[in-house]
C-alpha cells in the first residue's frame, strides 16, 4: 500500500451548539494535528457525536467556526469536505456488492475504469478482504463489514477520516484485533483520524491524543499516559480508568487501584497509610480486587497481582493499604455528576 | 404455532374454525365457481364468450381503456404517493402522525362522495371554472371532468393512500444513515437520491405499483360519475351486461378475466418479492 494521502489539521475554536434551549457543545476549542489519531471519549450525552457531526457538516454550527487547514469548512456542504466517514452501523450500501461500495465515492468523482480498479485493489489488500469484491454486505460478517465500511471511506484518499463508534457493533475479542488493524492501518494511510467513542479501552489503545469530553465541554486533552497518569479532574480520573478519591485539607486526591498495595495489619509501611478490613474479594484473573472498607471513608478499590497474593486475603480480615506520594494526584472536583463515582466525603480527624 | 399442523396430525381445533371455513365456501367460493361455469355455459357452451376478447370491438376496446386508465392511474398515484411518503419519512414525528391520521381519514370517505366533489370542483359549473370564467381568464369552462382526464383525476386521487403505505413501509425500513454515508462520500442530495435511496425503494414501488393498478381495475363508480358515460372500464361494462342486456355469460367471461388478471398479478408479486420485504423489511 502506498502511502495515499497525508493528514490535515483541524481546528474547532469555541464551538457551540445548541437545540433550542439545550446546549448540546459549549465552546469548544481544540487543534487537531495534522495526521494525528485523536479520540473523543465521553459518556453519552457528551457532545462527542455532535462534534463530529459537525465537522461532518451533517449538523449546523451554533456558534464559533471551524478550520480544516485553515479554512473555515463551516459554509461547505458534507460532499465537498472531503472527510472519509465510518458510520455507527457501517450504513453500507446493502444494493451494492463490496466493490459497488468501495467504488462508489470512486464513481461519484468520474474516476476512469482502470484507476477505479487499481484503488479497489489498494483498499481490499489494506483491509485484507481481496476475494470479497463481490459478496454483498448482509454477505459478510461484521468485522468484515467494519473493513469495508473502512476501506470505502479511505478509497478516495481524504486527509481527514472520522469514526463515529466504529467498533460498537463487534464482539469484545473482535474488537481487540481490529483495533490493532485499525492503529496500523492509520499508520500507513498518515490521513488524521479523529475517533469517537465511549469505550476506554479502545481510546488508551488506538489514540495518540484523547480528549475527554463531558456535558457538552472537553474536560481534558492530552495523550493517554498523560490523562491516565495524570487525570486534572474527578471526572477524567473516574471515566479514564478506574480511581478512588480521597480528601485531606480540603483537596482531593485521585489514586488508581492498582497504586495501592495491600498487607496483613501491622506490617503496612510508606508514605500514605490506612487501615481497613476487606469487605470482598473478586479474583480478576490477572489481579485480586479487594473493596477495603476504611473508617471515614467510603469503601476504598485496591487490585494487586493474583499470583503474588493467592491465598494471603480472606473477607473481613483486618489489613494495611499503604501508597507513595506520587501515585496519588491532585484533581478538581465539582464536574463528577455524571462520572457515576461519588467522591468521598472529607474524613473526620 | 401449533406442533400439530408440522407434524401433519389432525388438530381437532380445526374444527372450531369450521363454521366460518364452510360459510365462506358456500357464501363466496360457490358462486365464483358459478360464474366461471356461466362463462362457459351461456348462452351455449363453449368458448364463444371468450372469442369476443378478439372479435368485439366493443369488448377488446373496453379492455384496452381499462389497462391504459389502470396504468395511468397507477403510475401518477405511485409518483405522487412517493413524494409524500418521502416527505412523511423526513417529517418530524407529530407532523407525520398529523399526516397519517389525514391518510386514514381519507380512507374512510366514500368514494361517491370523493367523485362529488370532484364535480363541484372541477366540473363545467364548478368552482375553478367559475372562478376563472368570473375573473375573465377564460371565456368557456374548461372540460375538465366528464372525460377520461377527469376519470383519471377520481381514480389518482382515490389511490394515492394506497401507494402511500407500502412505501412508507419500505422507506421505514431503510436506515437513512446510508444517505449520510452518501454525502459524505462525495455524492450529492440529487445523486444521492437516486443511487441510493431510489434503488433501496425499489420493493416498496413494485408493492405499491401493483396493488394500486389491482385495486384500480375494479373502478366502476369514479368512471361512471366522472367519465360523464363517454368512458366505459370493465366493472360499468359488467353491470351493463348483468342488469341492462342480460348477455350473462359475457359478463362473467370478464369477470372472470378480471379475476385472473388479479391473481396473475398476485403471483408475480408473491413470486418477485417477499410479501414480508414489501411490507417493512429492507431489500433481501
Amino acid at each position: 500500500m502506498t502511502r495515499g494521502s497525508s493528514g490535515i489539521g483541524v481546528d474547532f475554536d469555541r464551538v457551540t451548539k445548541r437545540y433550542g434551549n439545550m446546549t448540546a457543545v459549549e465552546d469548544v476549542s481544540l487543534g487537531i494535528r495534522a495526521g494525528e489519531f485523536l479520540t473523543l471519549l465521553g459518556p453519552s450525552g457528551s457532545g462527542k457525536t455532535t462534534l463530529l457531526m459537525m465537522l461532518a457538516g451533517f449538523q449546523d454550527i451554533t456558534a464559533g467556526d471551524i478550520r480544516v487547514g485553515g479554512q473555515s469548512i463551516a459554509a461547505v456542504p458534507p460532499e465537498k469536505r472531503n472527510f472519509g466517514m465510518v458510520f455507527q452501523g457501517y450504513a453500507l450500501f446493502p444494493h451494492m456488492t463490496v466493490r459497488g461500495n468501495i467504488e462508489y465515492p470512486l464513481d461519484i468523482r468520474r474516476m476512469a475504469a482502470a484507476d477505479m480498479e487499481r484503488r479497489l485493489g489498494a483498499m481490499l489488500d489494506l483491509v485484507q478482504l481481496r476475494g470479497f469484491e463481490d459478496r454483498y454486505p448482509q454477505q459478510l460478517s461484521g468485522g468484515q463489514q467494519q473493513r469495508v465500511a473502512l476501506a470505502r471511506a479511505l478509497s478516495f484518499e481524504p486527509r481527514v477520516l472520522l469514526l463515529d463508534e466504529p467498533l460498537g457493533a463487534l464482539d469484545r475479542k473482535l474488537r481487540a484485533d481490529v483495533q490493532e488493524q485499525l492503529k496500523d492501518i492509520h499508520n500507513r494511510v498518515g490521513t488524521t483520524f479523529i475517533y469517537v467513542t465511549h469505550d476506554q479501552e479502545e481510546a488508551l489503545t488506538m489514540s495518540d491524543r484523547i480528549a475527554i469530553m463531558n456535558r457538552g465541554r472537553i474536560v481534558q486533552v492530552g495523550s493517554p499516559t498523560e490523562l491516565y497518569e495524570r487525570p486534572r479532574t474527578v471526572f477524567a480520573a473516574s471515566f479514564l480508568g478506574k480511581s478512588n478519591f480521597i480528601t485531606r485539607n480540603g483537596r482531593t486526591y485521585a489514586l488508581r487501584p492498582e497504586k495501592i498495595d495491600a498487607l496483613p495489619a501491622g506490617k503496612g509501611s510508606g508514605q500514605n497509610k490506612l487501615s481497613g478490613t476487606i469487605k470482598a474479594i473478586t479474583y480478576m484473573g490477572a489481579t485480586l480486587k479487594l473493596m477495603v472498607d476504611v473508617p471515614g471513608h467510603a469503601s476504598i478499590e485496591v487490585q494487586v497481582p493474583a499470583w503474588r497474593n493467592a491465598g494471603q486475603f480472606a473477607e473481613s480480615q483486618a489489613i494495611d493499604i499503604c501508597w507513595s506520594d506520587d501515585a496519588q494526584v491532585e484533581v478538581e472536583a465539582g464536574d463528577d455528576e455524571k462520572a457515576g463515582v461519588p467522591p468521598v466525603r472529607p474524613s473526620r480527624g | 404455532m401449533s406442533s400439530a399442523v408440522q407434524t401433519g396430525r389432525f388438530n381437532v381445533y380445526w374444527l372450531l374454525v369450521a363454521p366460518a371455513l364452510l360459510l365462506v365456501l358456500v357464501l363466496y367460493a360457490a358462486p365464483i365457481l358459478n360464474v366461471l361455469l356461466l362463462s362457459f355455459a351461456d348462452p351455449k357452451p363453449g368458448l364463444g364468450n371468450y372469442y369476443k376478447i378478439v372479435e368485439s370491438d366493443t369488448v377488446s376496446r373496453l379492455i384496452f381503456t381499462t389497462i391504459r386508465l389502470c396504468l395511468i392511474t397507477t403510475i401518477a398515484s405511485v409518483t405522487l404517493g412517493y413524494i409524500v411518503a418521502y416527505a412523511m419519512l423526513h417529517a418530524f414525528s407529530t407532523m407525520r402522525q398529523r399526516m397519517m391520521s389525514i391518510l386514514l381519514i381519507s380512507f374512510w370517505i366514500s368514494v361517491l362522495v370523493r367523485s362529488f366533489a370532484w364535480l363541484m370542483l372541477l366540473g363545467h359549473n364548478g368552482l375553478l371554472n367559475n372562478a376563472l370564467m368570473a375573473g375573465g381568464i377564460i371565456a368557456e369552462p374548461l372540460p375538465i371532468m366528464r372525460n377520461e382526464f377527469g376519470v383519471l383525476i377520481g381514480m389518482t386521487e382515490y389511490m394515492i393512500p394506497y401507494a402511500i403505505l407500502p412505501l412508507l413501509a419500505n422507506m421505514q425500513g431503510i436506515d437513512l444513515r446510508v444517505t449520510s454515508a452518501s454525502r459524505s462520500l462525495g455524492a450529492s442530495n440529487v445523486q444521492t437520491f437516486f443511487r441510493v435511496f431510489l434503488p433501496l425503494t425499489r420493493p416498496g414501488i413494485v408493492a405499491a405499483s401493483l396493488l394500486v393498478f389491482i385495486s384500480s381495475l375494479g373502478f366502476y363508480v369514479t368512471p361512471a360519475i366522472l367519465g360523464g358515460g363517454k368512458v366505459q372500464m370493465i366493472a360499468e361494462y359488467i353491470s351493463v351486461q348483468l342488469l341492462v342486456t342480460v348477455r350473462w355469460g359475457t359478463a362473467a367471461m370478464l369477470a372472470t378475466l378480471m379475476l385472473v388478471s388479479v391473481l396473475v398479478l398476485m403471483y408475480v408479486l408473491n413470486r418477485f418479492m417477499r410479501l414480508s420485504t414489501v411490507f417493512g423489511g429492507g431489500p433481501r
